[in-house]
């Protein structure tokens, strides 16, 4: 994946088919200590280590309808090249945590990309879920929560609106920016 | 210079969104489905549901439930879209935005199904 928003999706999307029903995204990014941390934690069905252990494996996958999982290796390898690495921490019945690394100022990190997109991507389709996201960059922090969303549209049908939808892709996307100091996005 | 969008205007969204869901009483006329799996993703899946919503937004367009599904083992297939309307399931394969734009406007909202794109039906 060319984008590190689309790994995000990625890993979020794992979250959603183990089940969970709360999914915390926290993005990170420092340019004077140079990092860029993401974190997912969820509230899924979790794994066993033997799971964990193997996670790594291309041929390691929870798909009933194909052999391969490049998602998570080939993530690995990106973060690993840029002085980085990931780490997966679960526990059968509890959850997961993902957190992946990056050295921020890396030549090879693969940009951000359009994190906004994945955001709305994430809420559209999946309006039920208690999804929290907070974006750190330097001293500057967006936090966006659907859960505080769903309390402010009534319920949980609003969220499926597609005028709400568009409003908050928006909203995302101009916060985003905010961020980066009008950066569209992280390129820096 | 714009102003930024504060959360304050999402409460005056909400009568809006009272007001269309009134409209729609029930289940949704349309259902559309995109696969969200690694490959649907890499794929270009993401743009494409951007696109859907942007059309849906754009018509006004309020009688559409947007629904995720994994992936259906038809990796070359993807970004796979699916629309489900007067109990008939269409696939259309590797649908990009502008693909998908003209799938909302003709099938979701006029119920002409675009042929040339479908890959199957159910």
């Amino acid at each position: 994946m060319k984008e590190l928003s689309l790994n995000i999706l990625d890993i979020v999307e794992n979250s959603i088919k183990s089940g969970a029903k709360n999914i915390n995204l926290e993005i990170e990014e420092d340019n004077e200590k140079d990092f860029l941390i993401i974190t997912v934690k969820d509230d899924g069905k979790g794994m066993d280590n033997e799971f964990v252990r193997i996670i790594f494996d291309p041929f390691t996958t929870t798909s009933t309808n194909k052999k391969v999982g490049l998602g998570l290796p080939l993530l690995r390898e990106s973060a690993e090249n840029c002085g980085g690495g990931i780490e997966i921490q679960s526990e059968k019945g509890k959850g997961t945590i993902v957190v992946v690394k990056f050295k921020h100022s890396h030549i090879d990190r693969p940009p951000m990309g359009d994190l906004a997109s994945t955001i709305l991507t994430i809420i559209a389709t999946n309006p039920e879920i208690n999804f929290l996201y907070v974006h750190k960059v330097n001293e500057k922090v967006f936090k966006l929560s659907t859960k505080e969303i769903r309390e402010i549209v009534g319920d949980m049908a609003a969220l499926r609106d597609v005028t709400i939808l568009k409003w908050l892709g928006d909203y995302v996307r101009e916060n985003i920016k905010t961020l980066y100091g009008g950066e569209e996005n992280g390129k820096n | 210079m714009e102003k930024i969008k504060s959360i304050e205007e999402l409460r005056k969204l909400r009568e809006h969104a009272r007001e269309s869901l009134k409209v729609r009483s029930g289940e949704a006329k349309v259902k559309i489905m995109v696969s969200m799996g690694t490959v649907g993703i890499a794929a270009g899946a993401r743009d494409t549901l951007m696109a859907i919503i942007s059309e849906l937004e754009k018509r006004q367009f309020h009688d559409a439930q947007i629904v995720e599904r994994g992936s259906l083992g038809l990796d070359k297939e993807e970004p796979v879209v699916a629309v489900e309307r007067d109990n008939k399931t269409i696939f259309y394969g590797k649908v990009t935005a502008e693909m998908a734009r003209k799938i909302v406007a003709q099938h979701v909202i006029n119920g002409q199904i675009v042929s040339e794109w479908v890959i199957a039906k159910e």
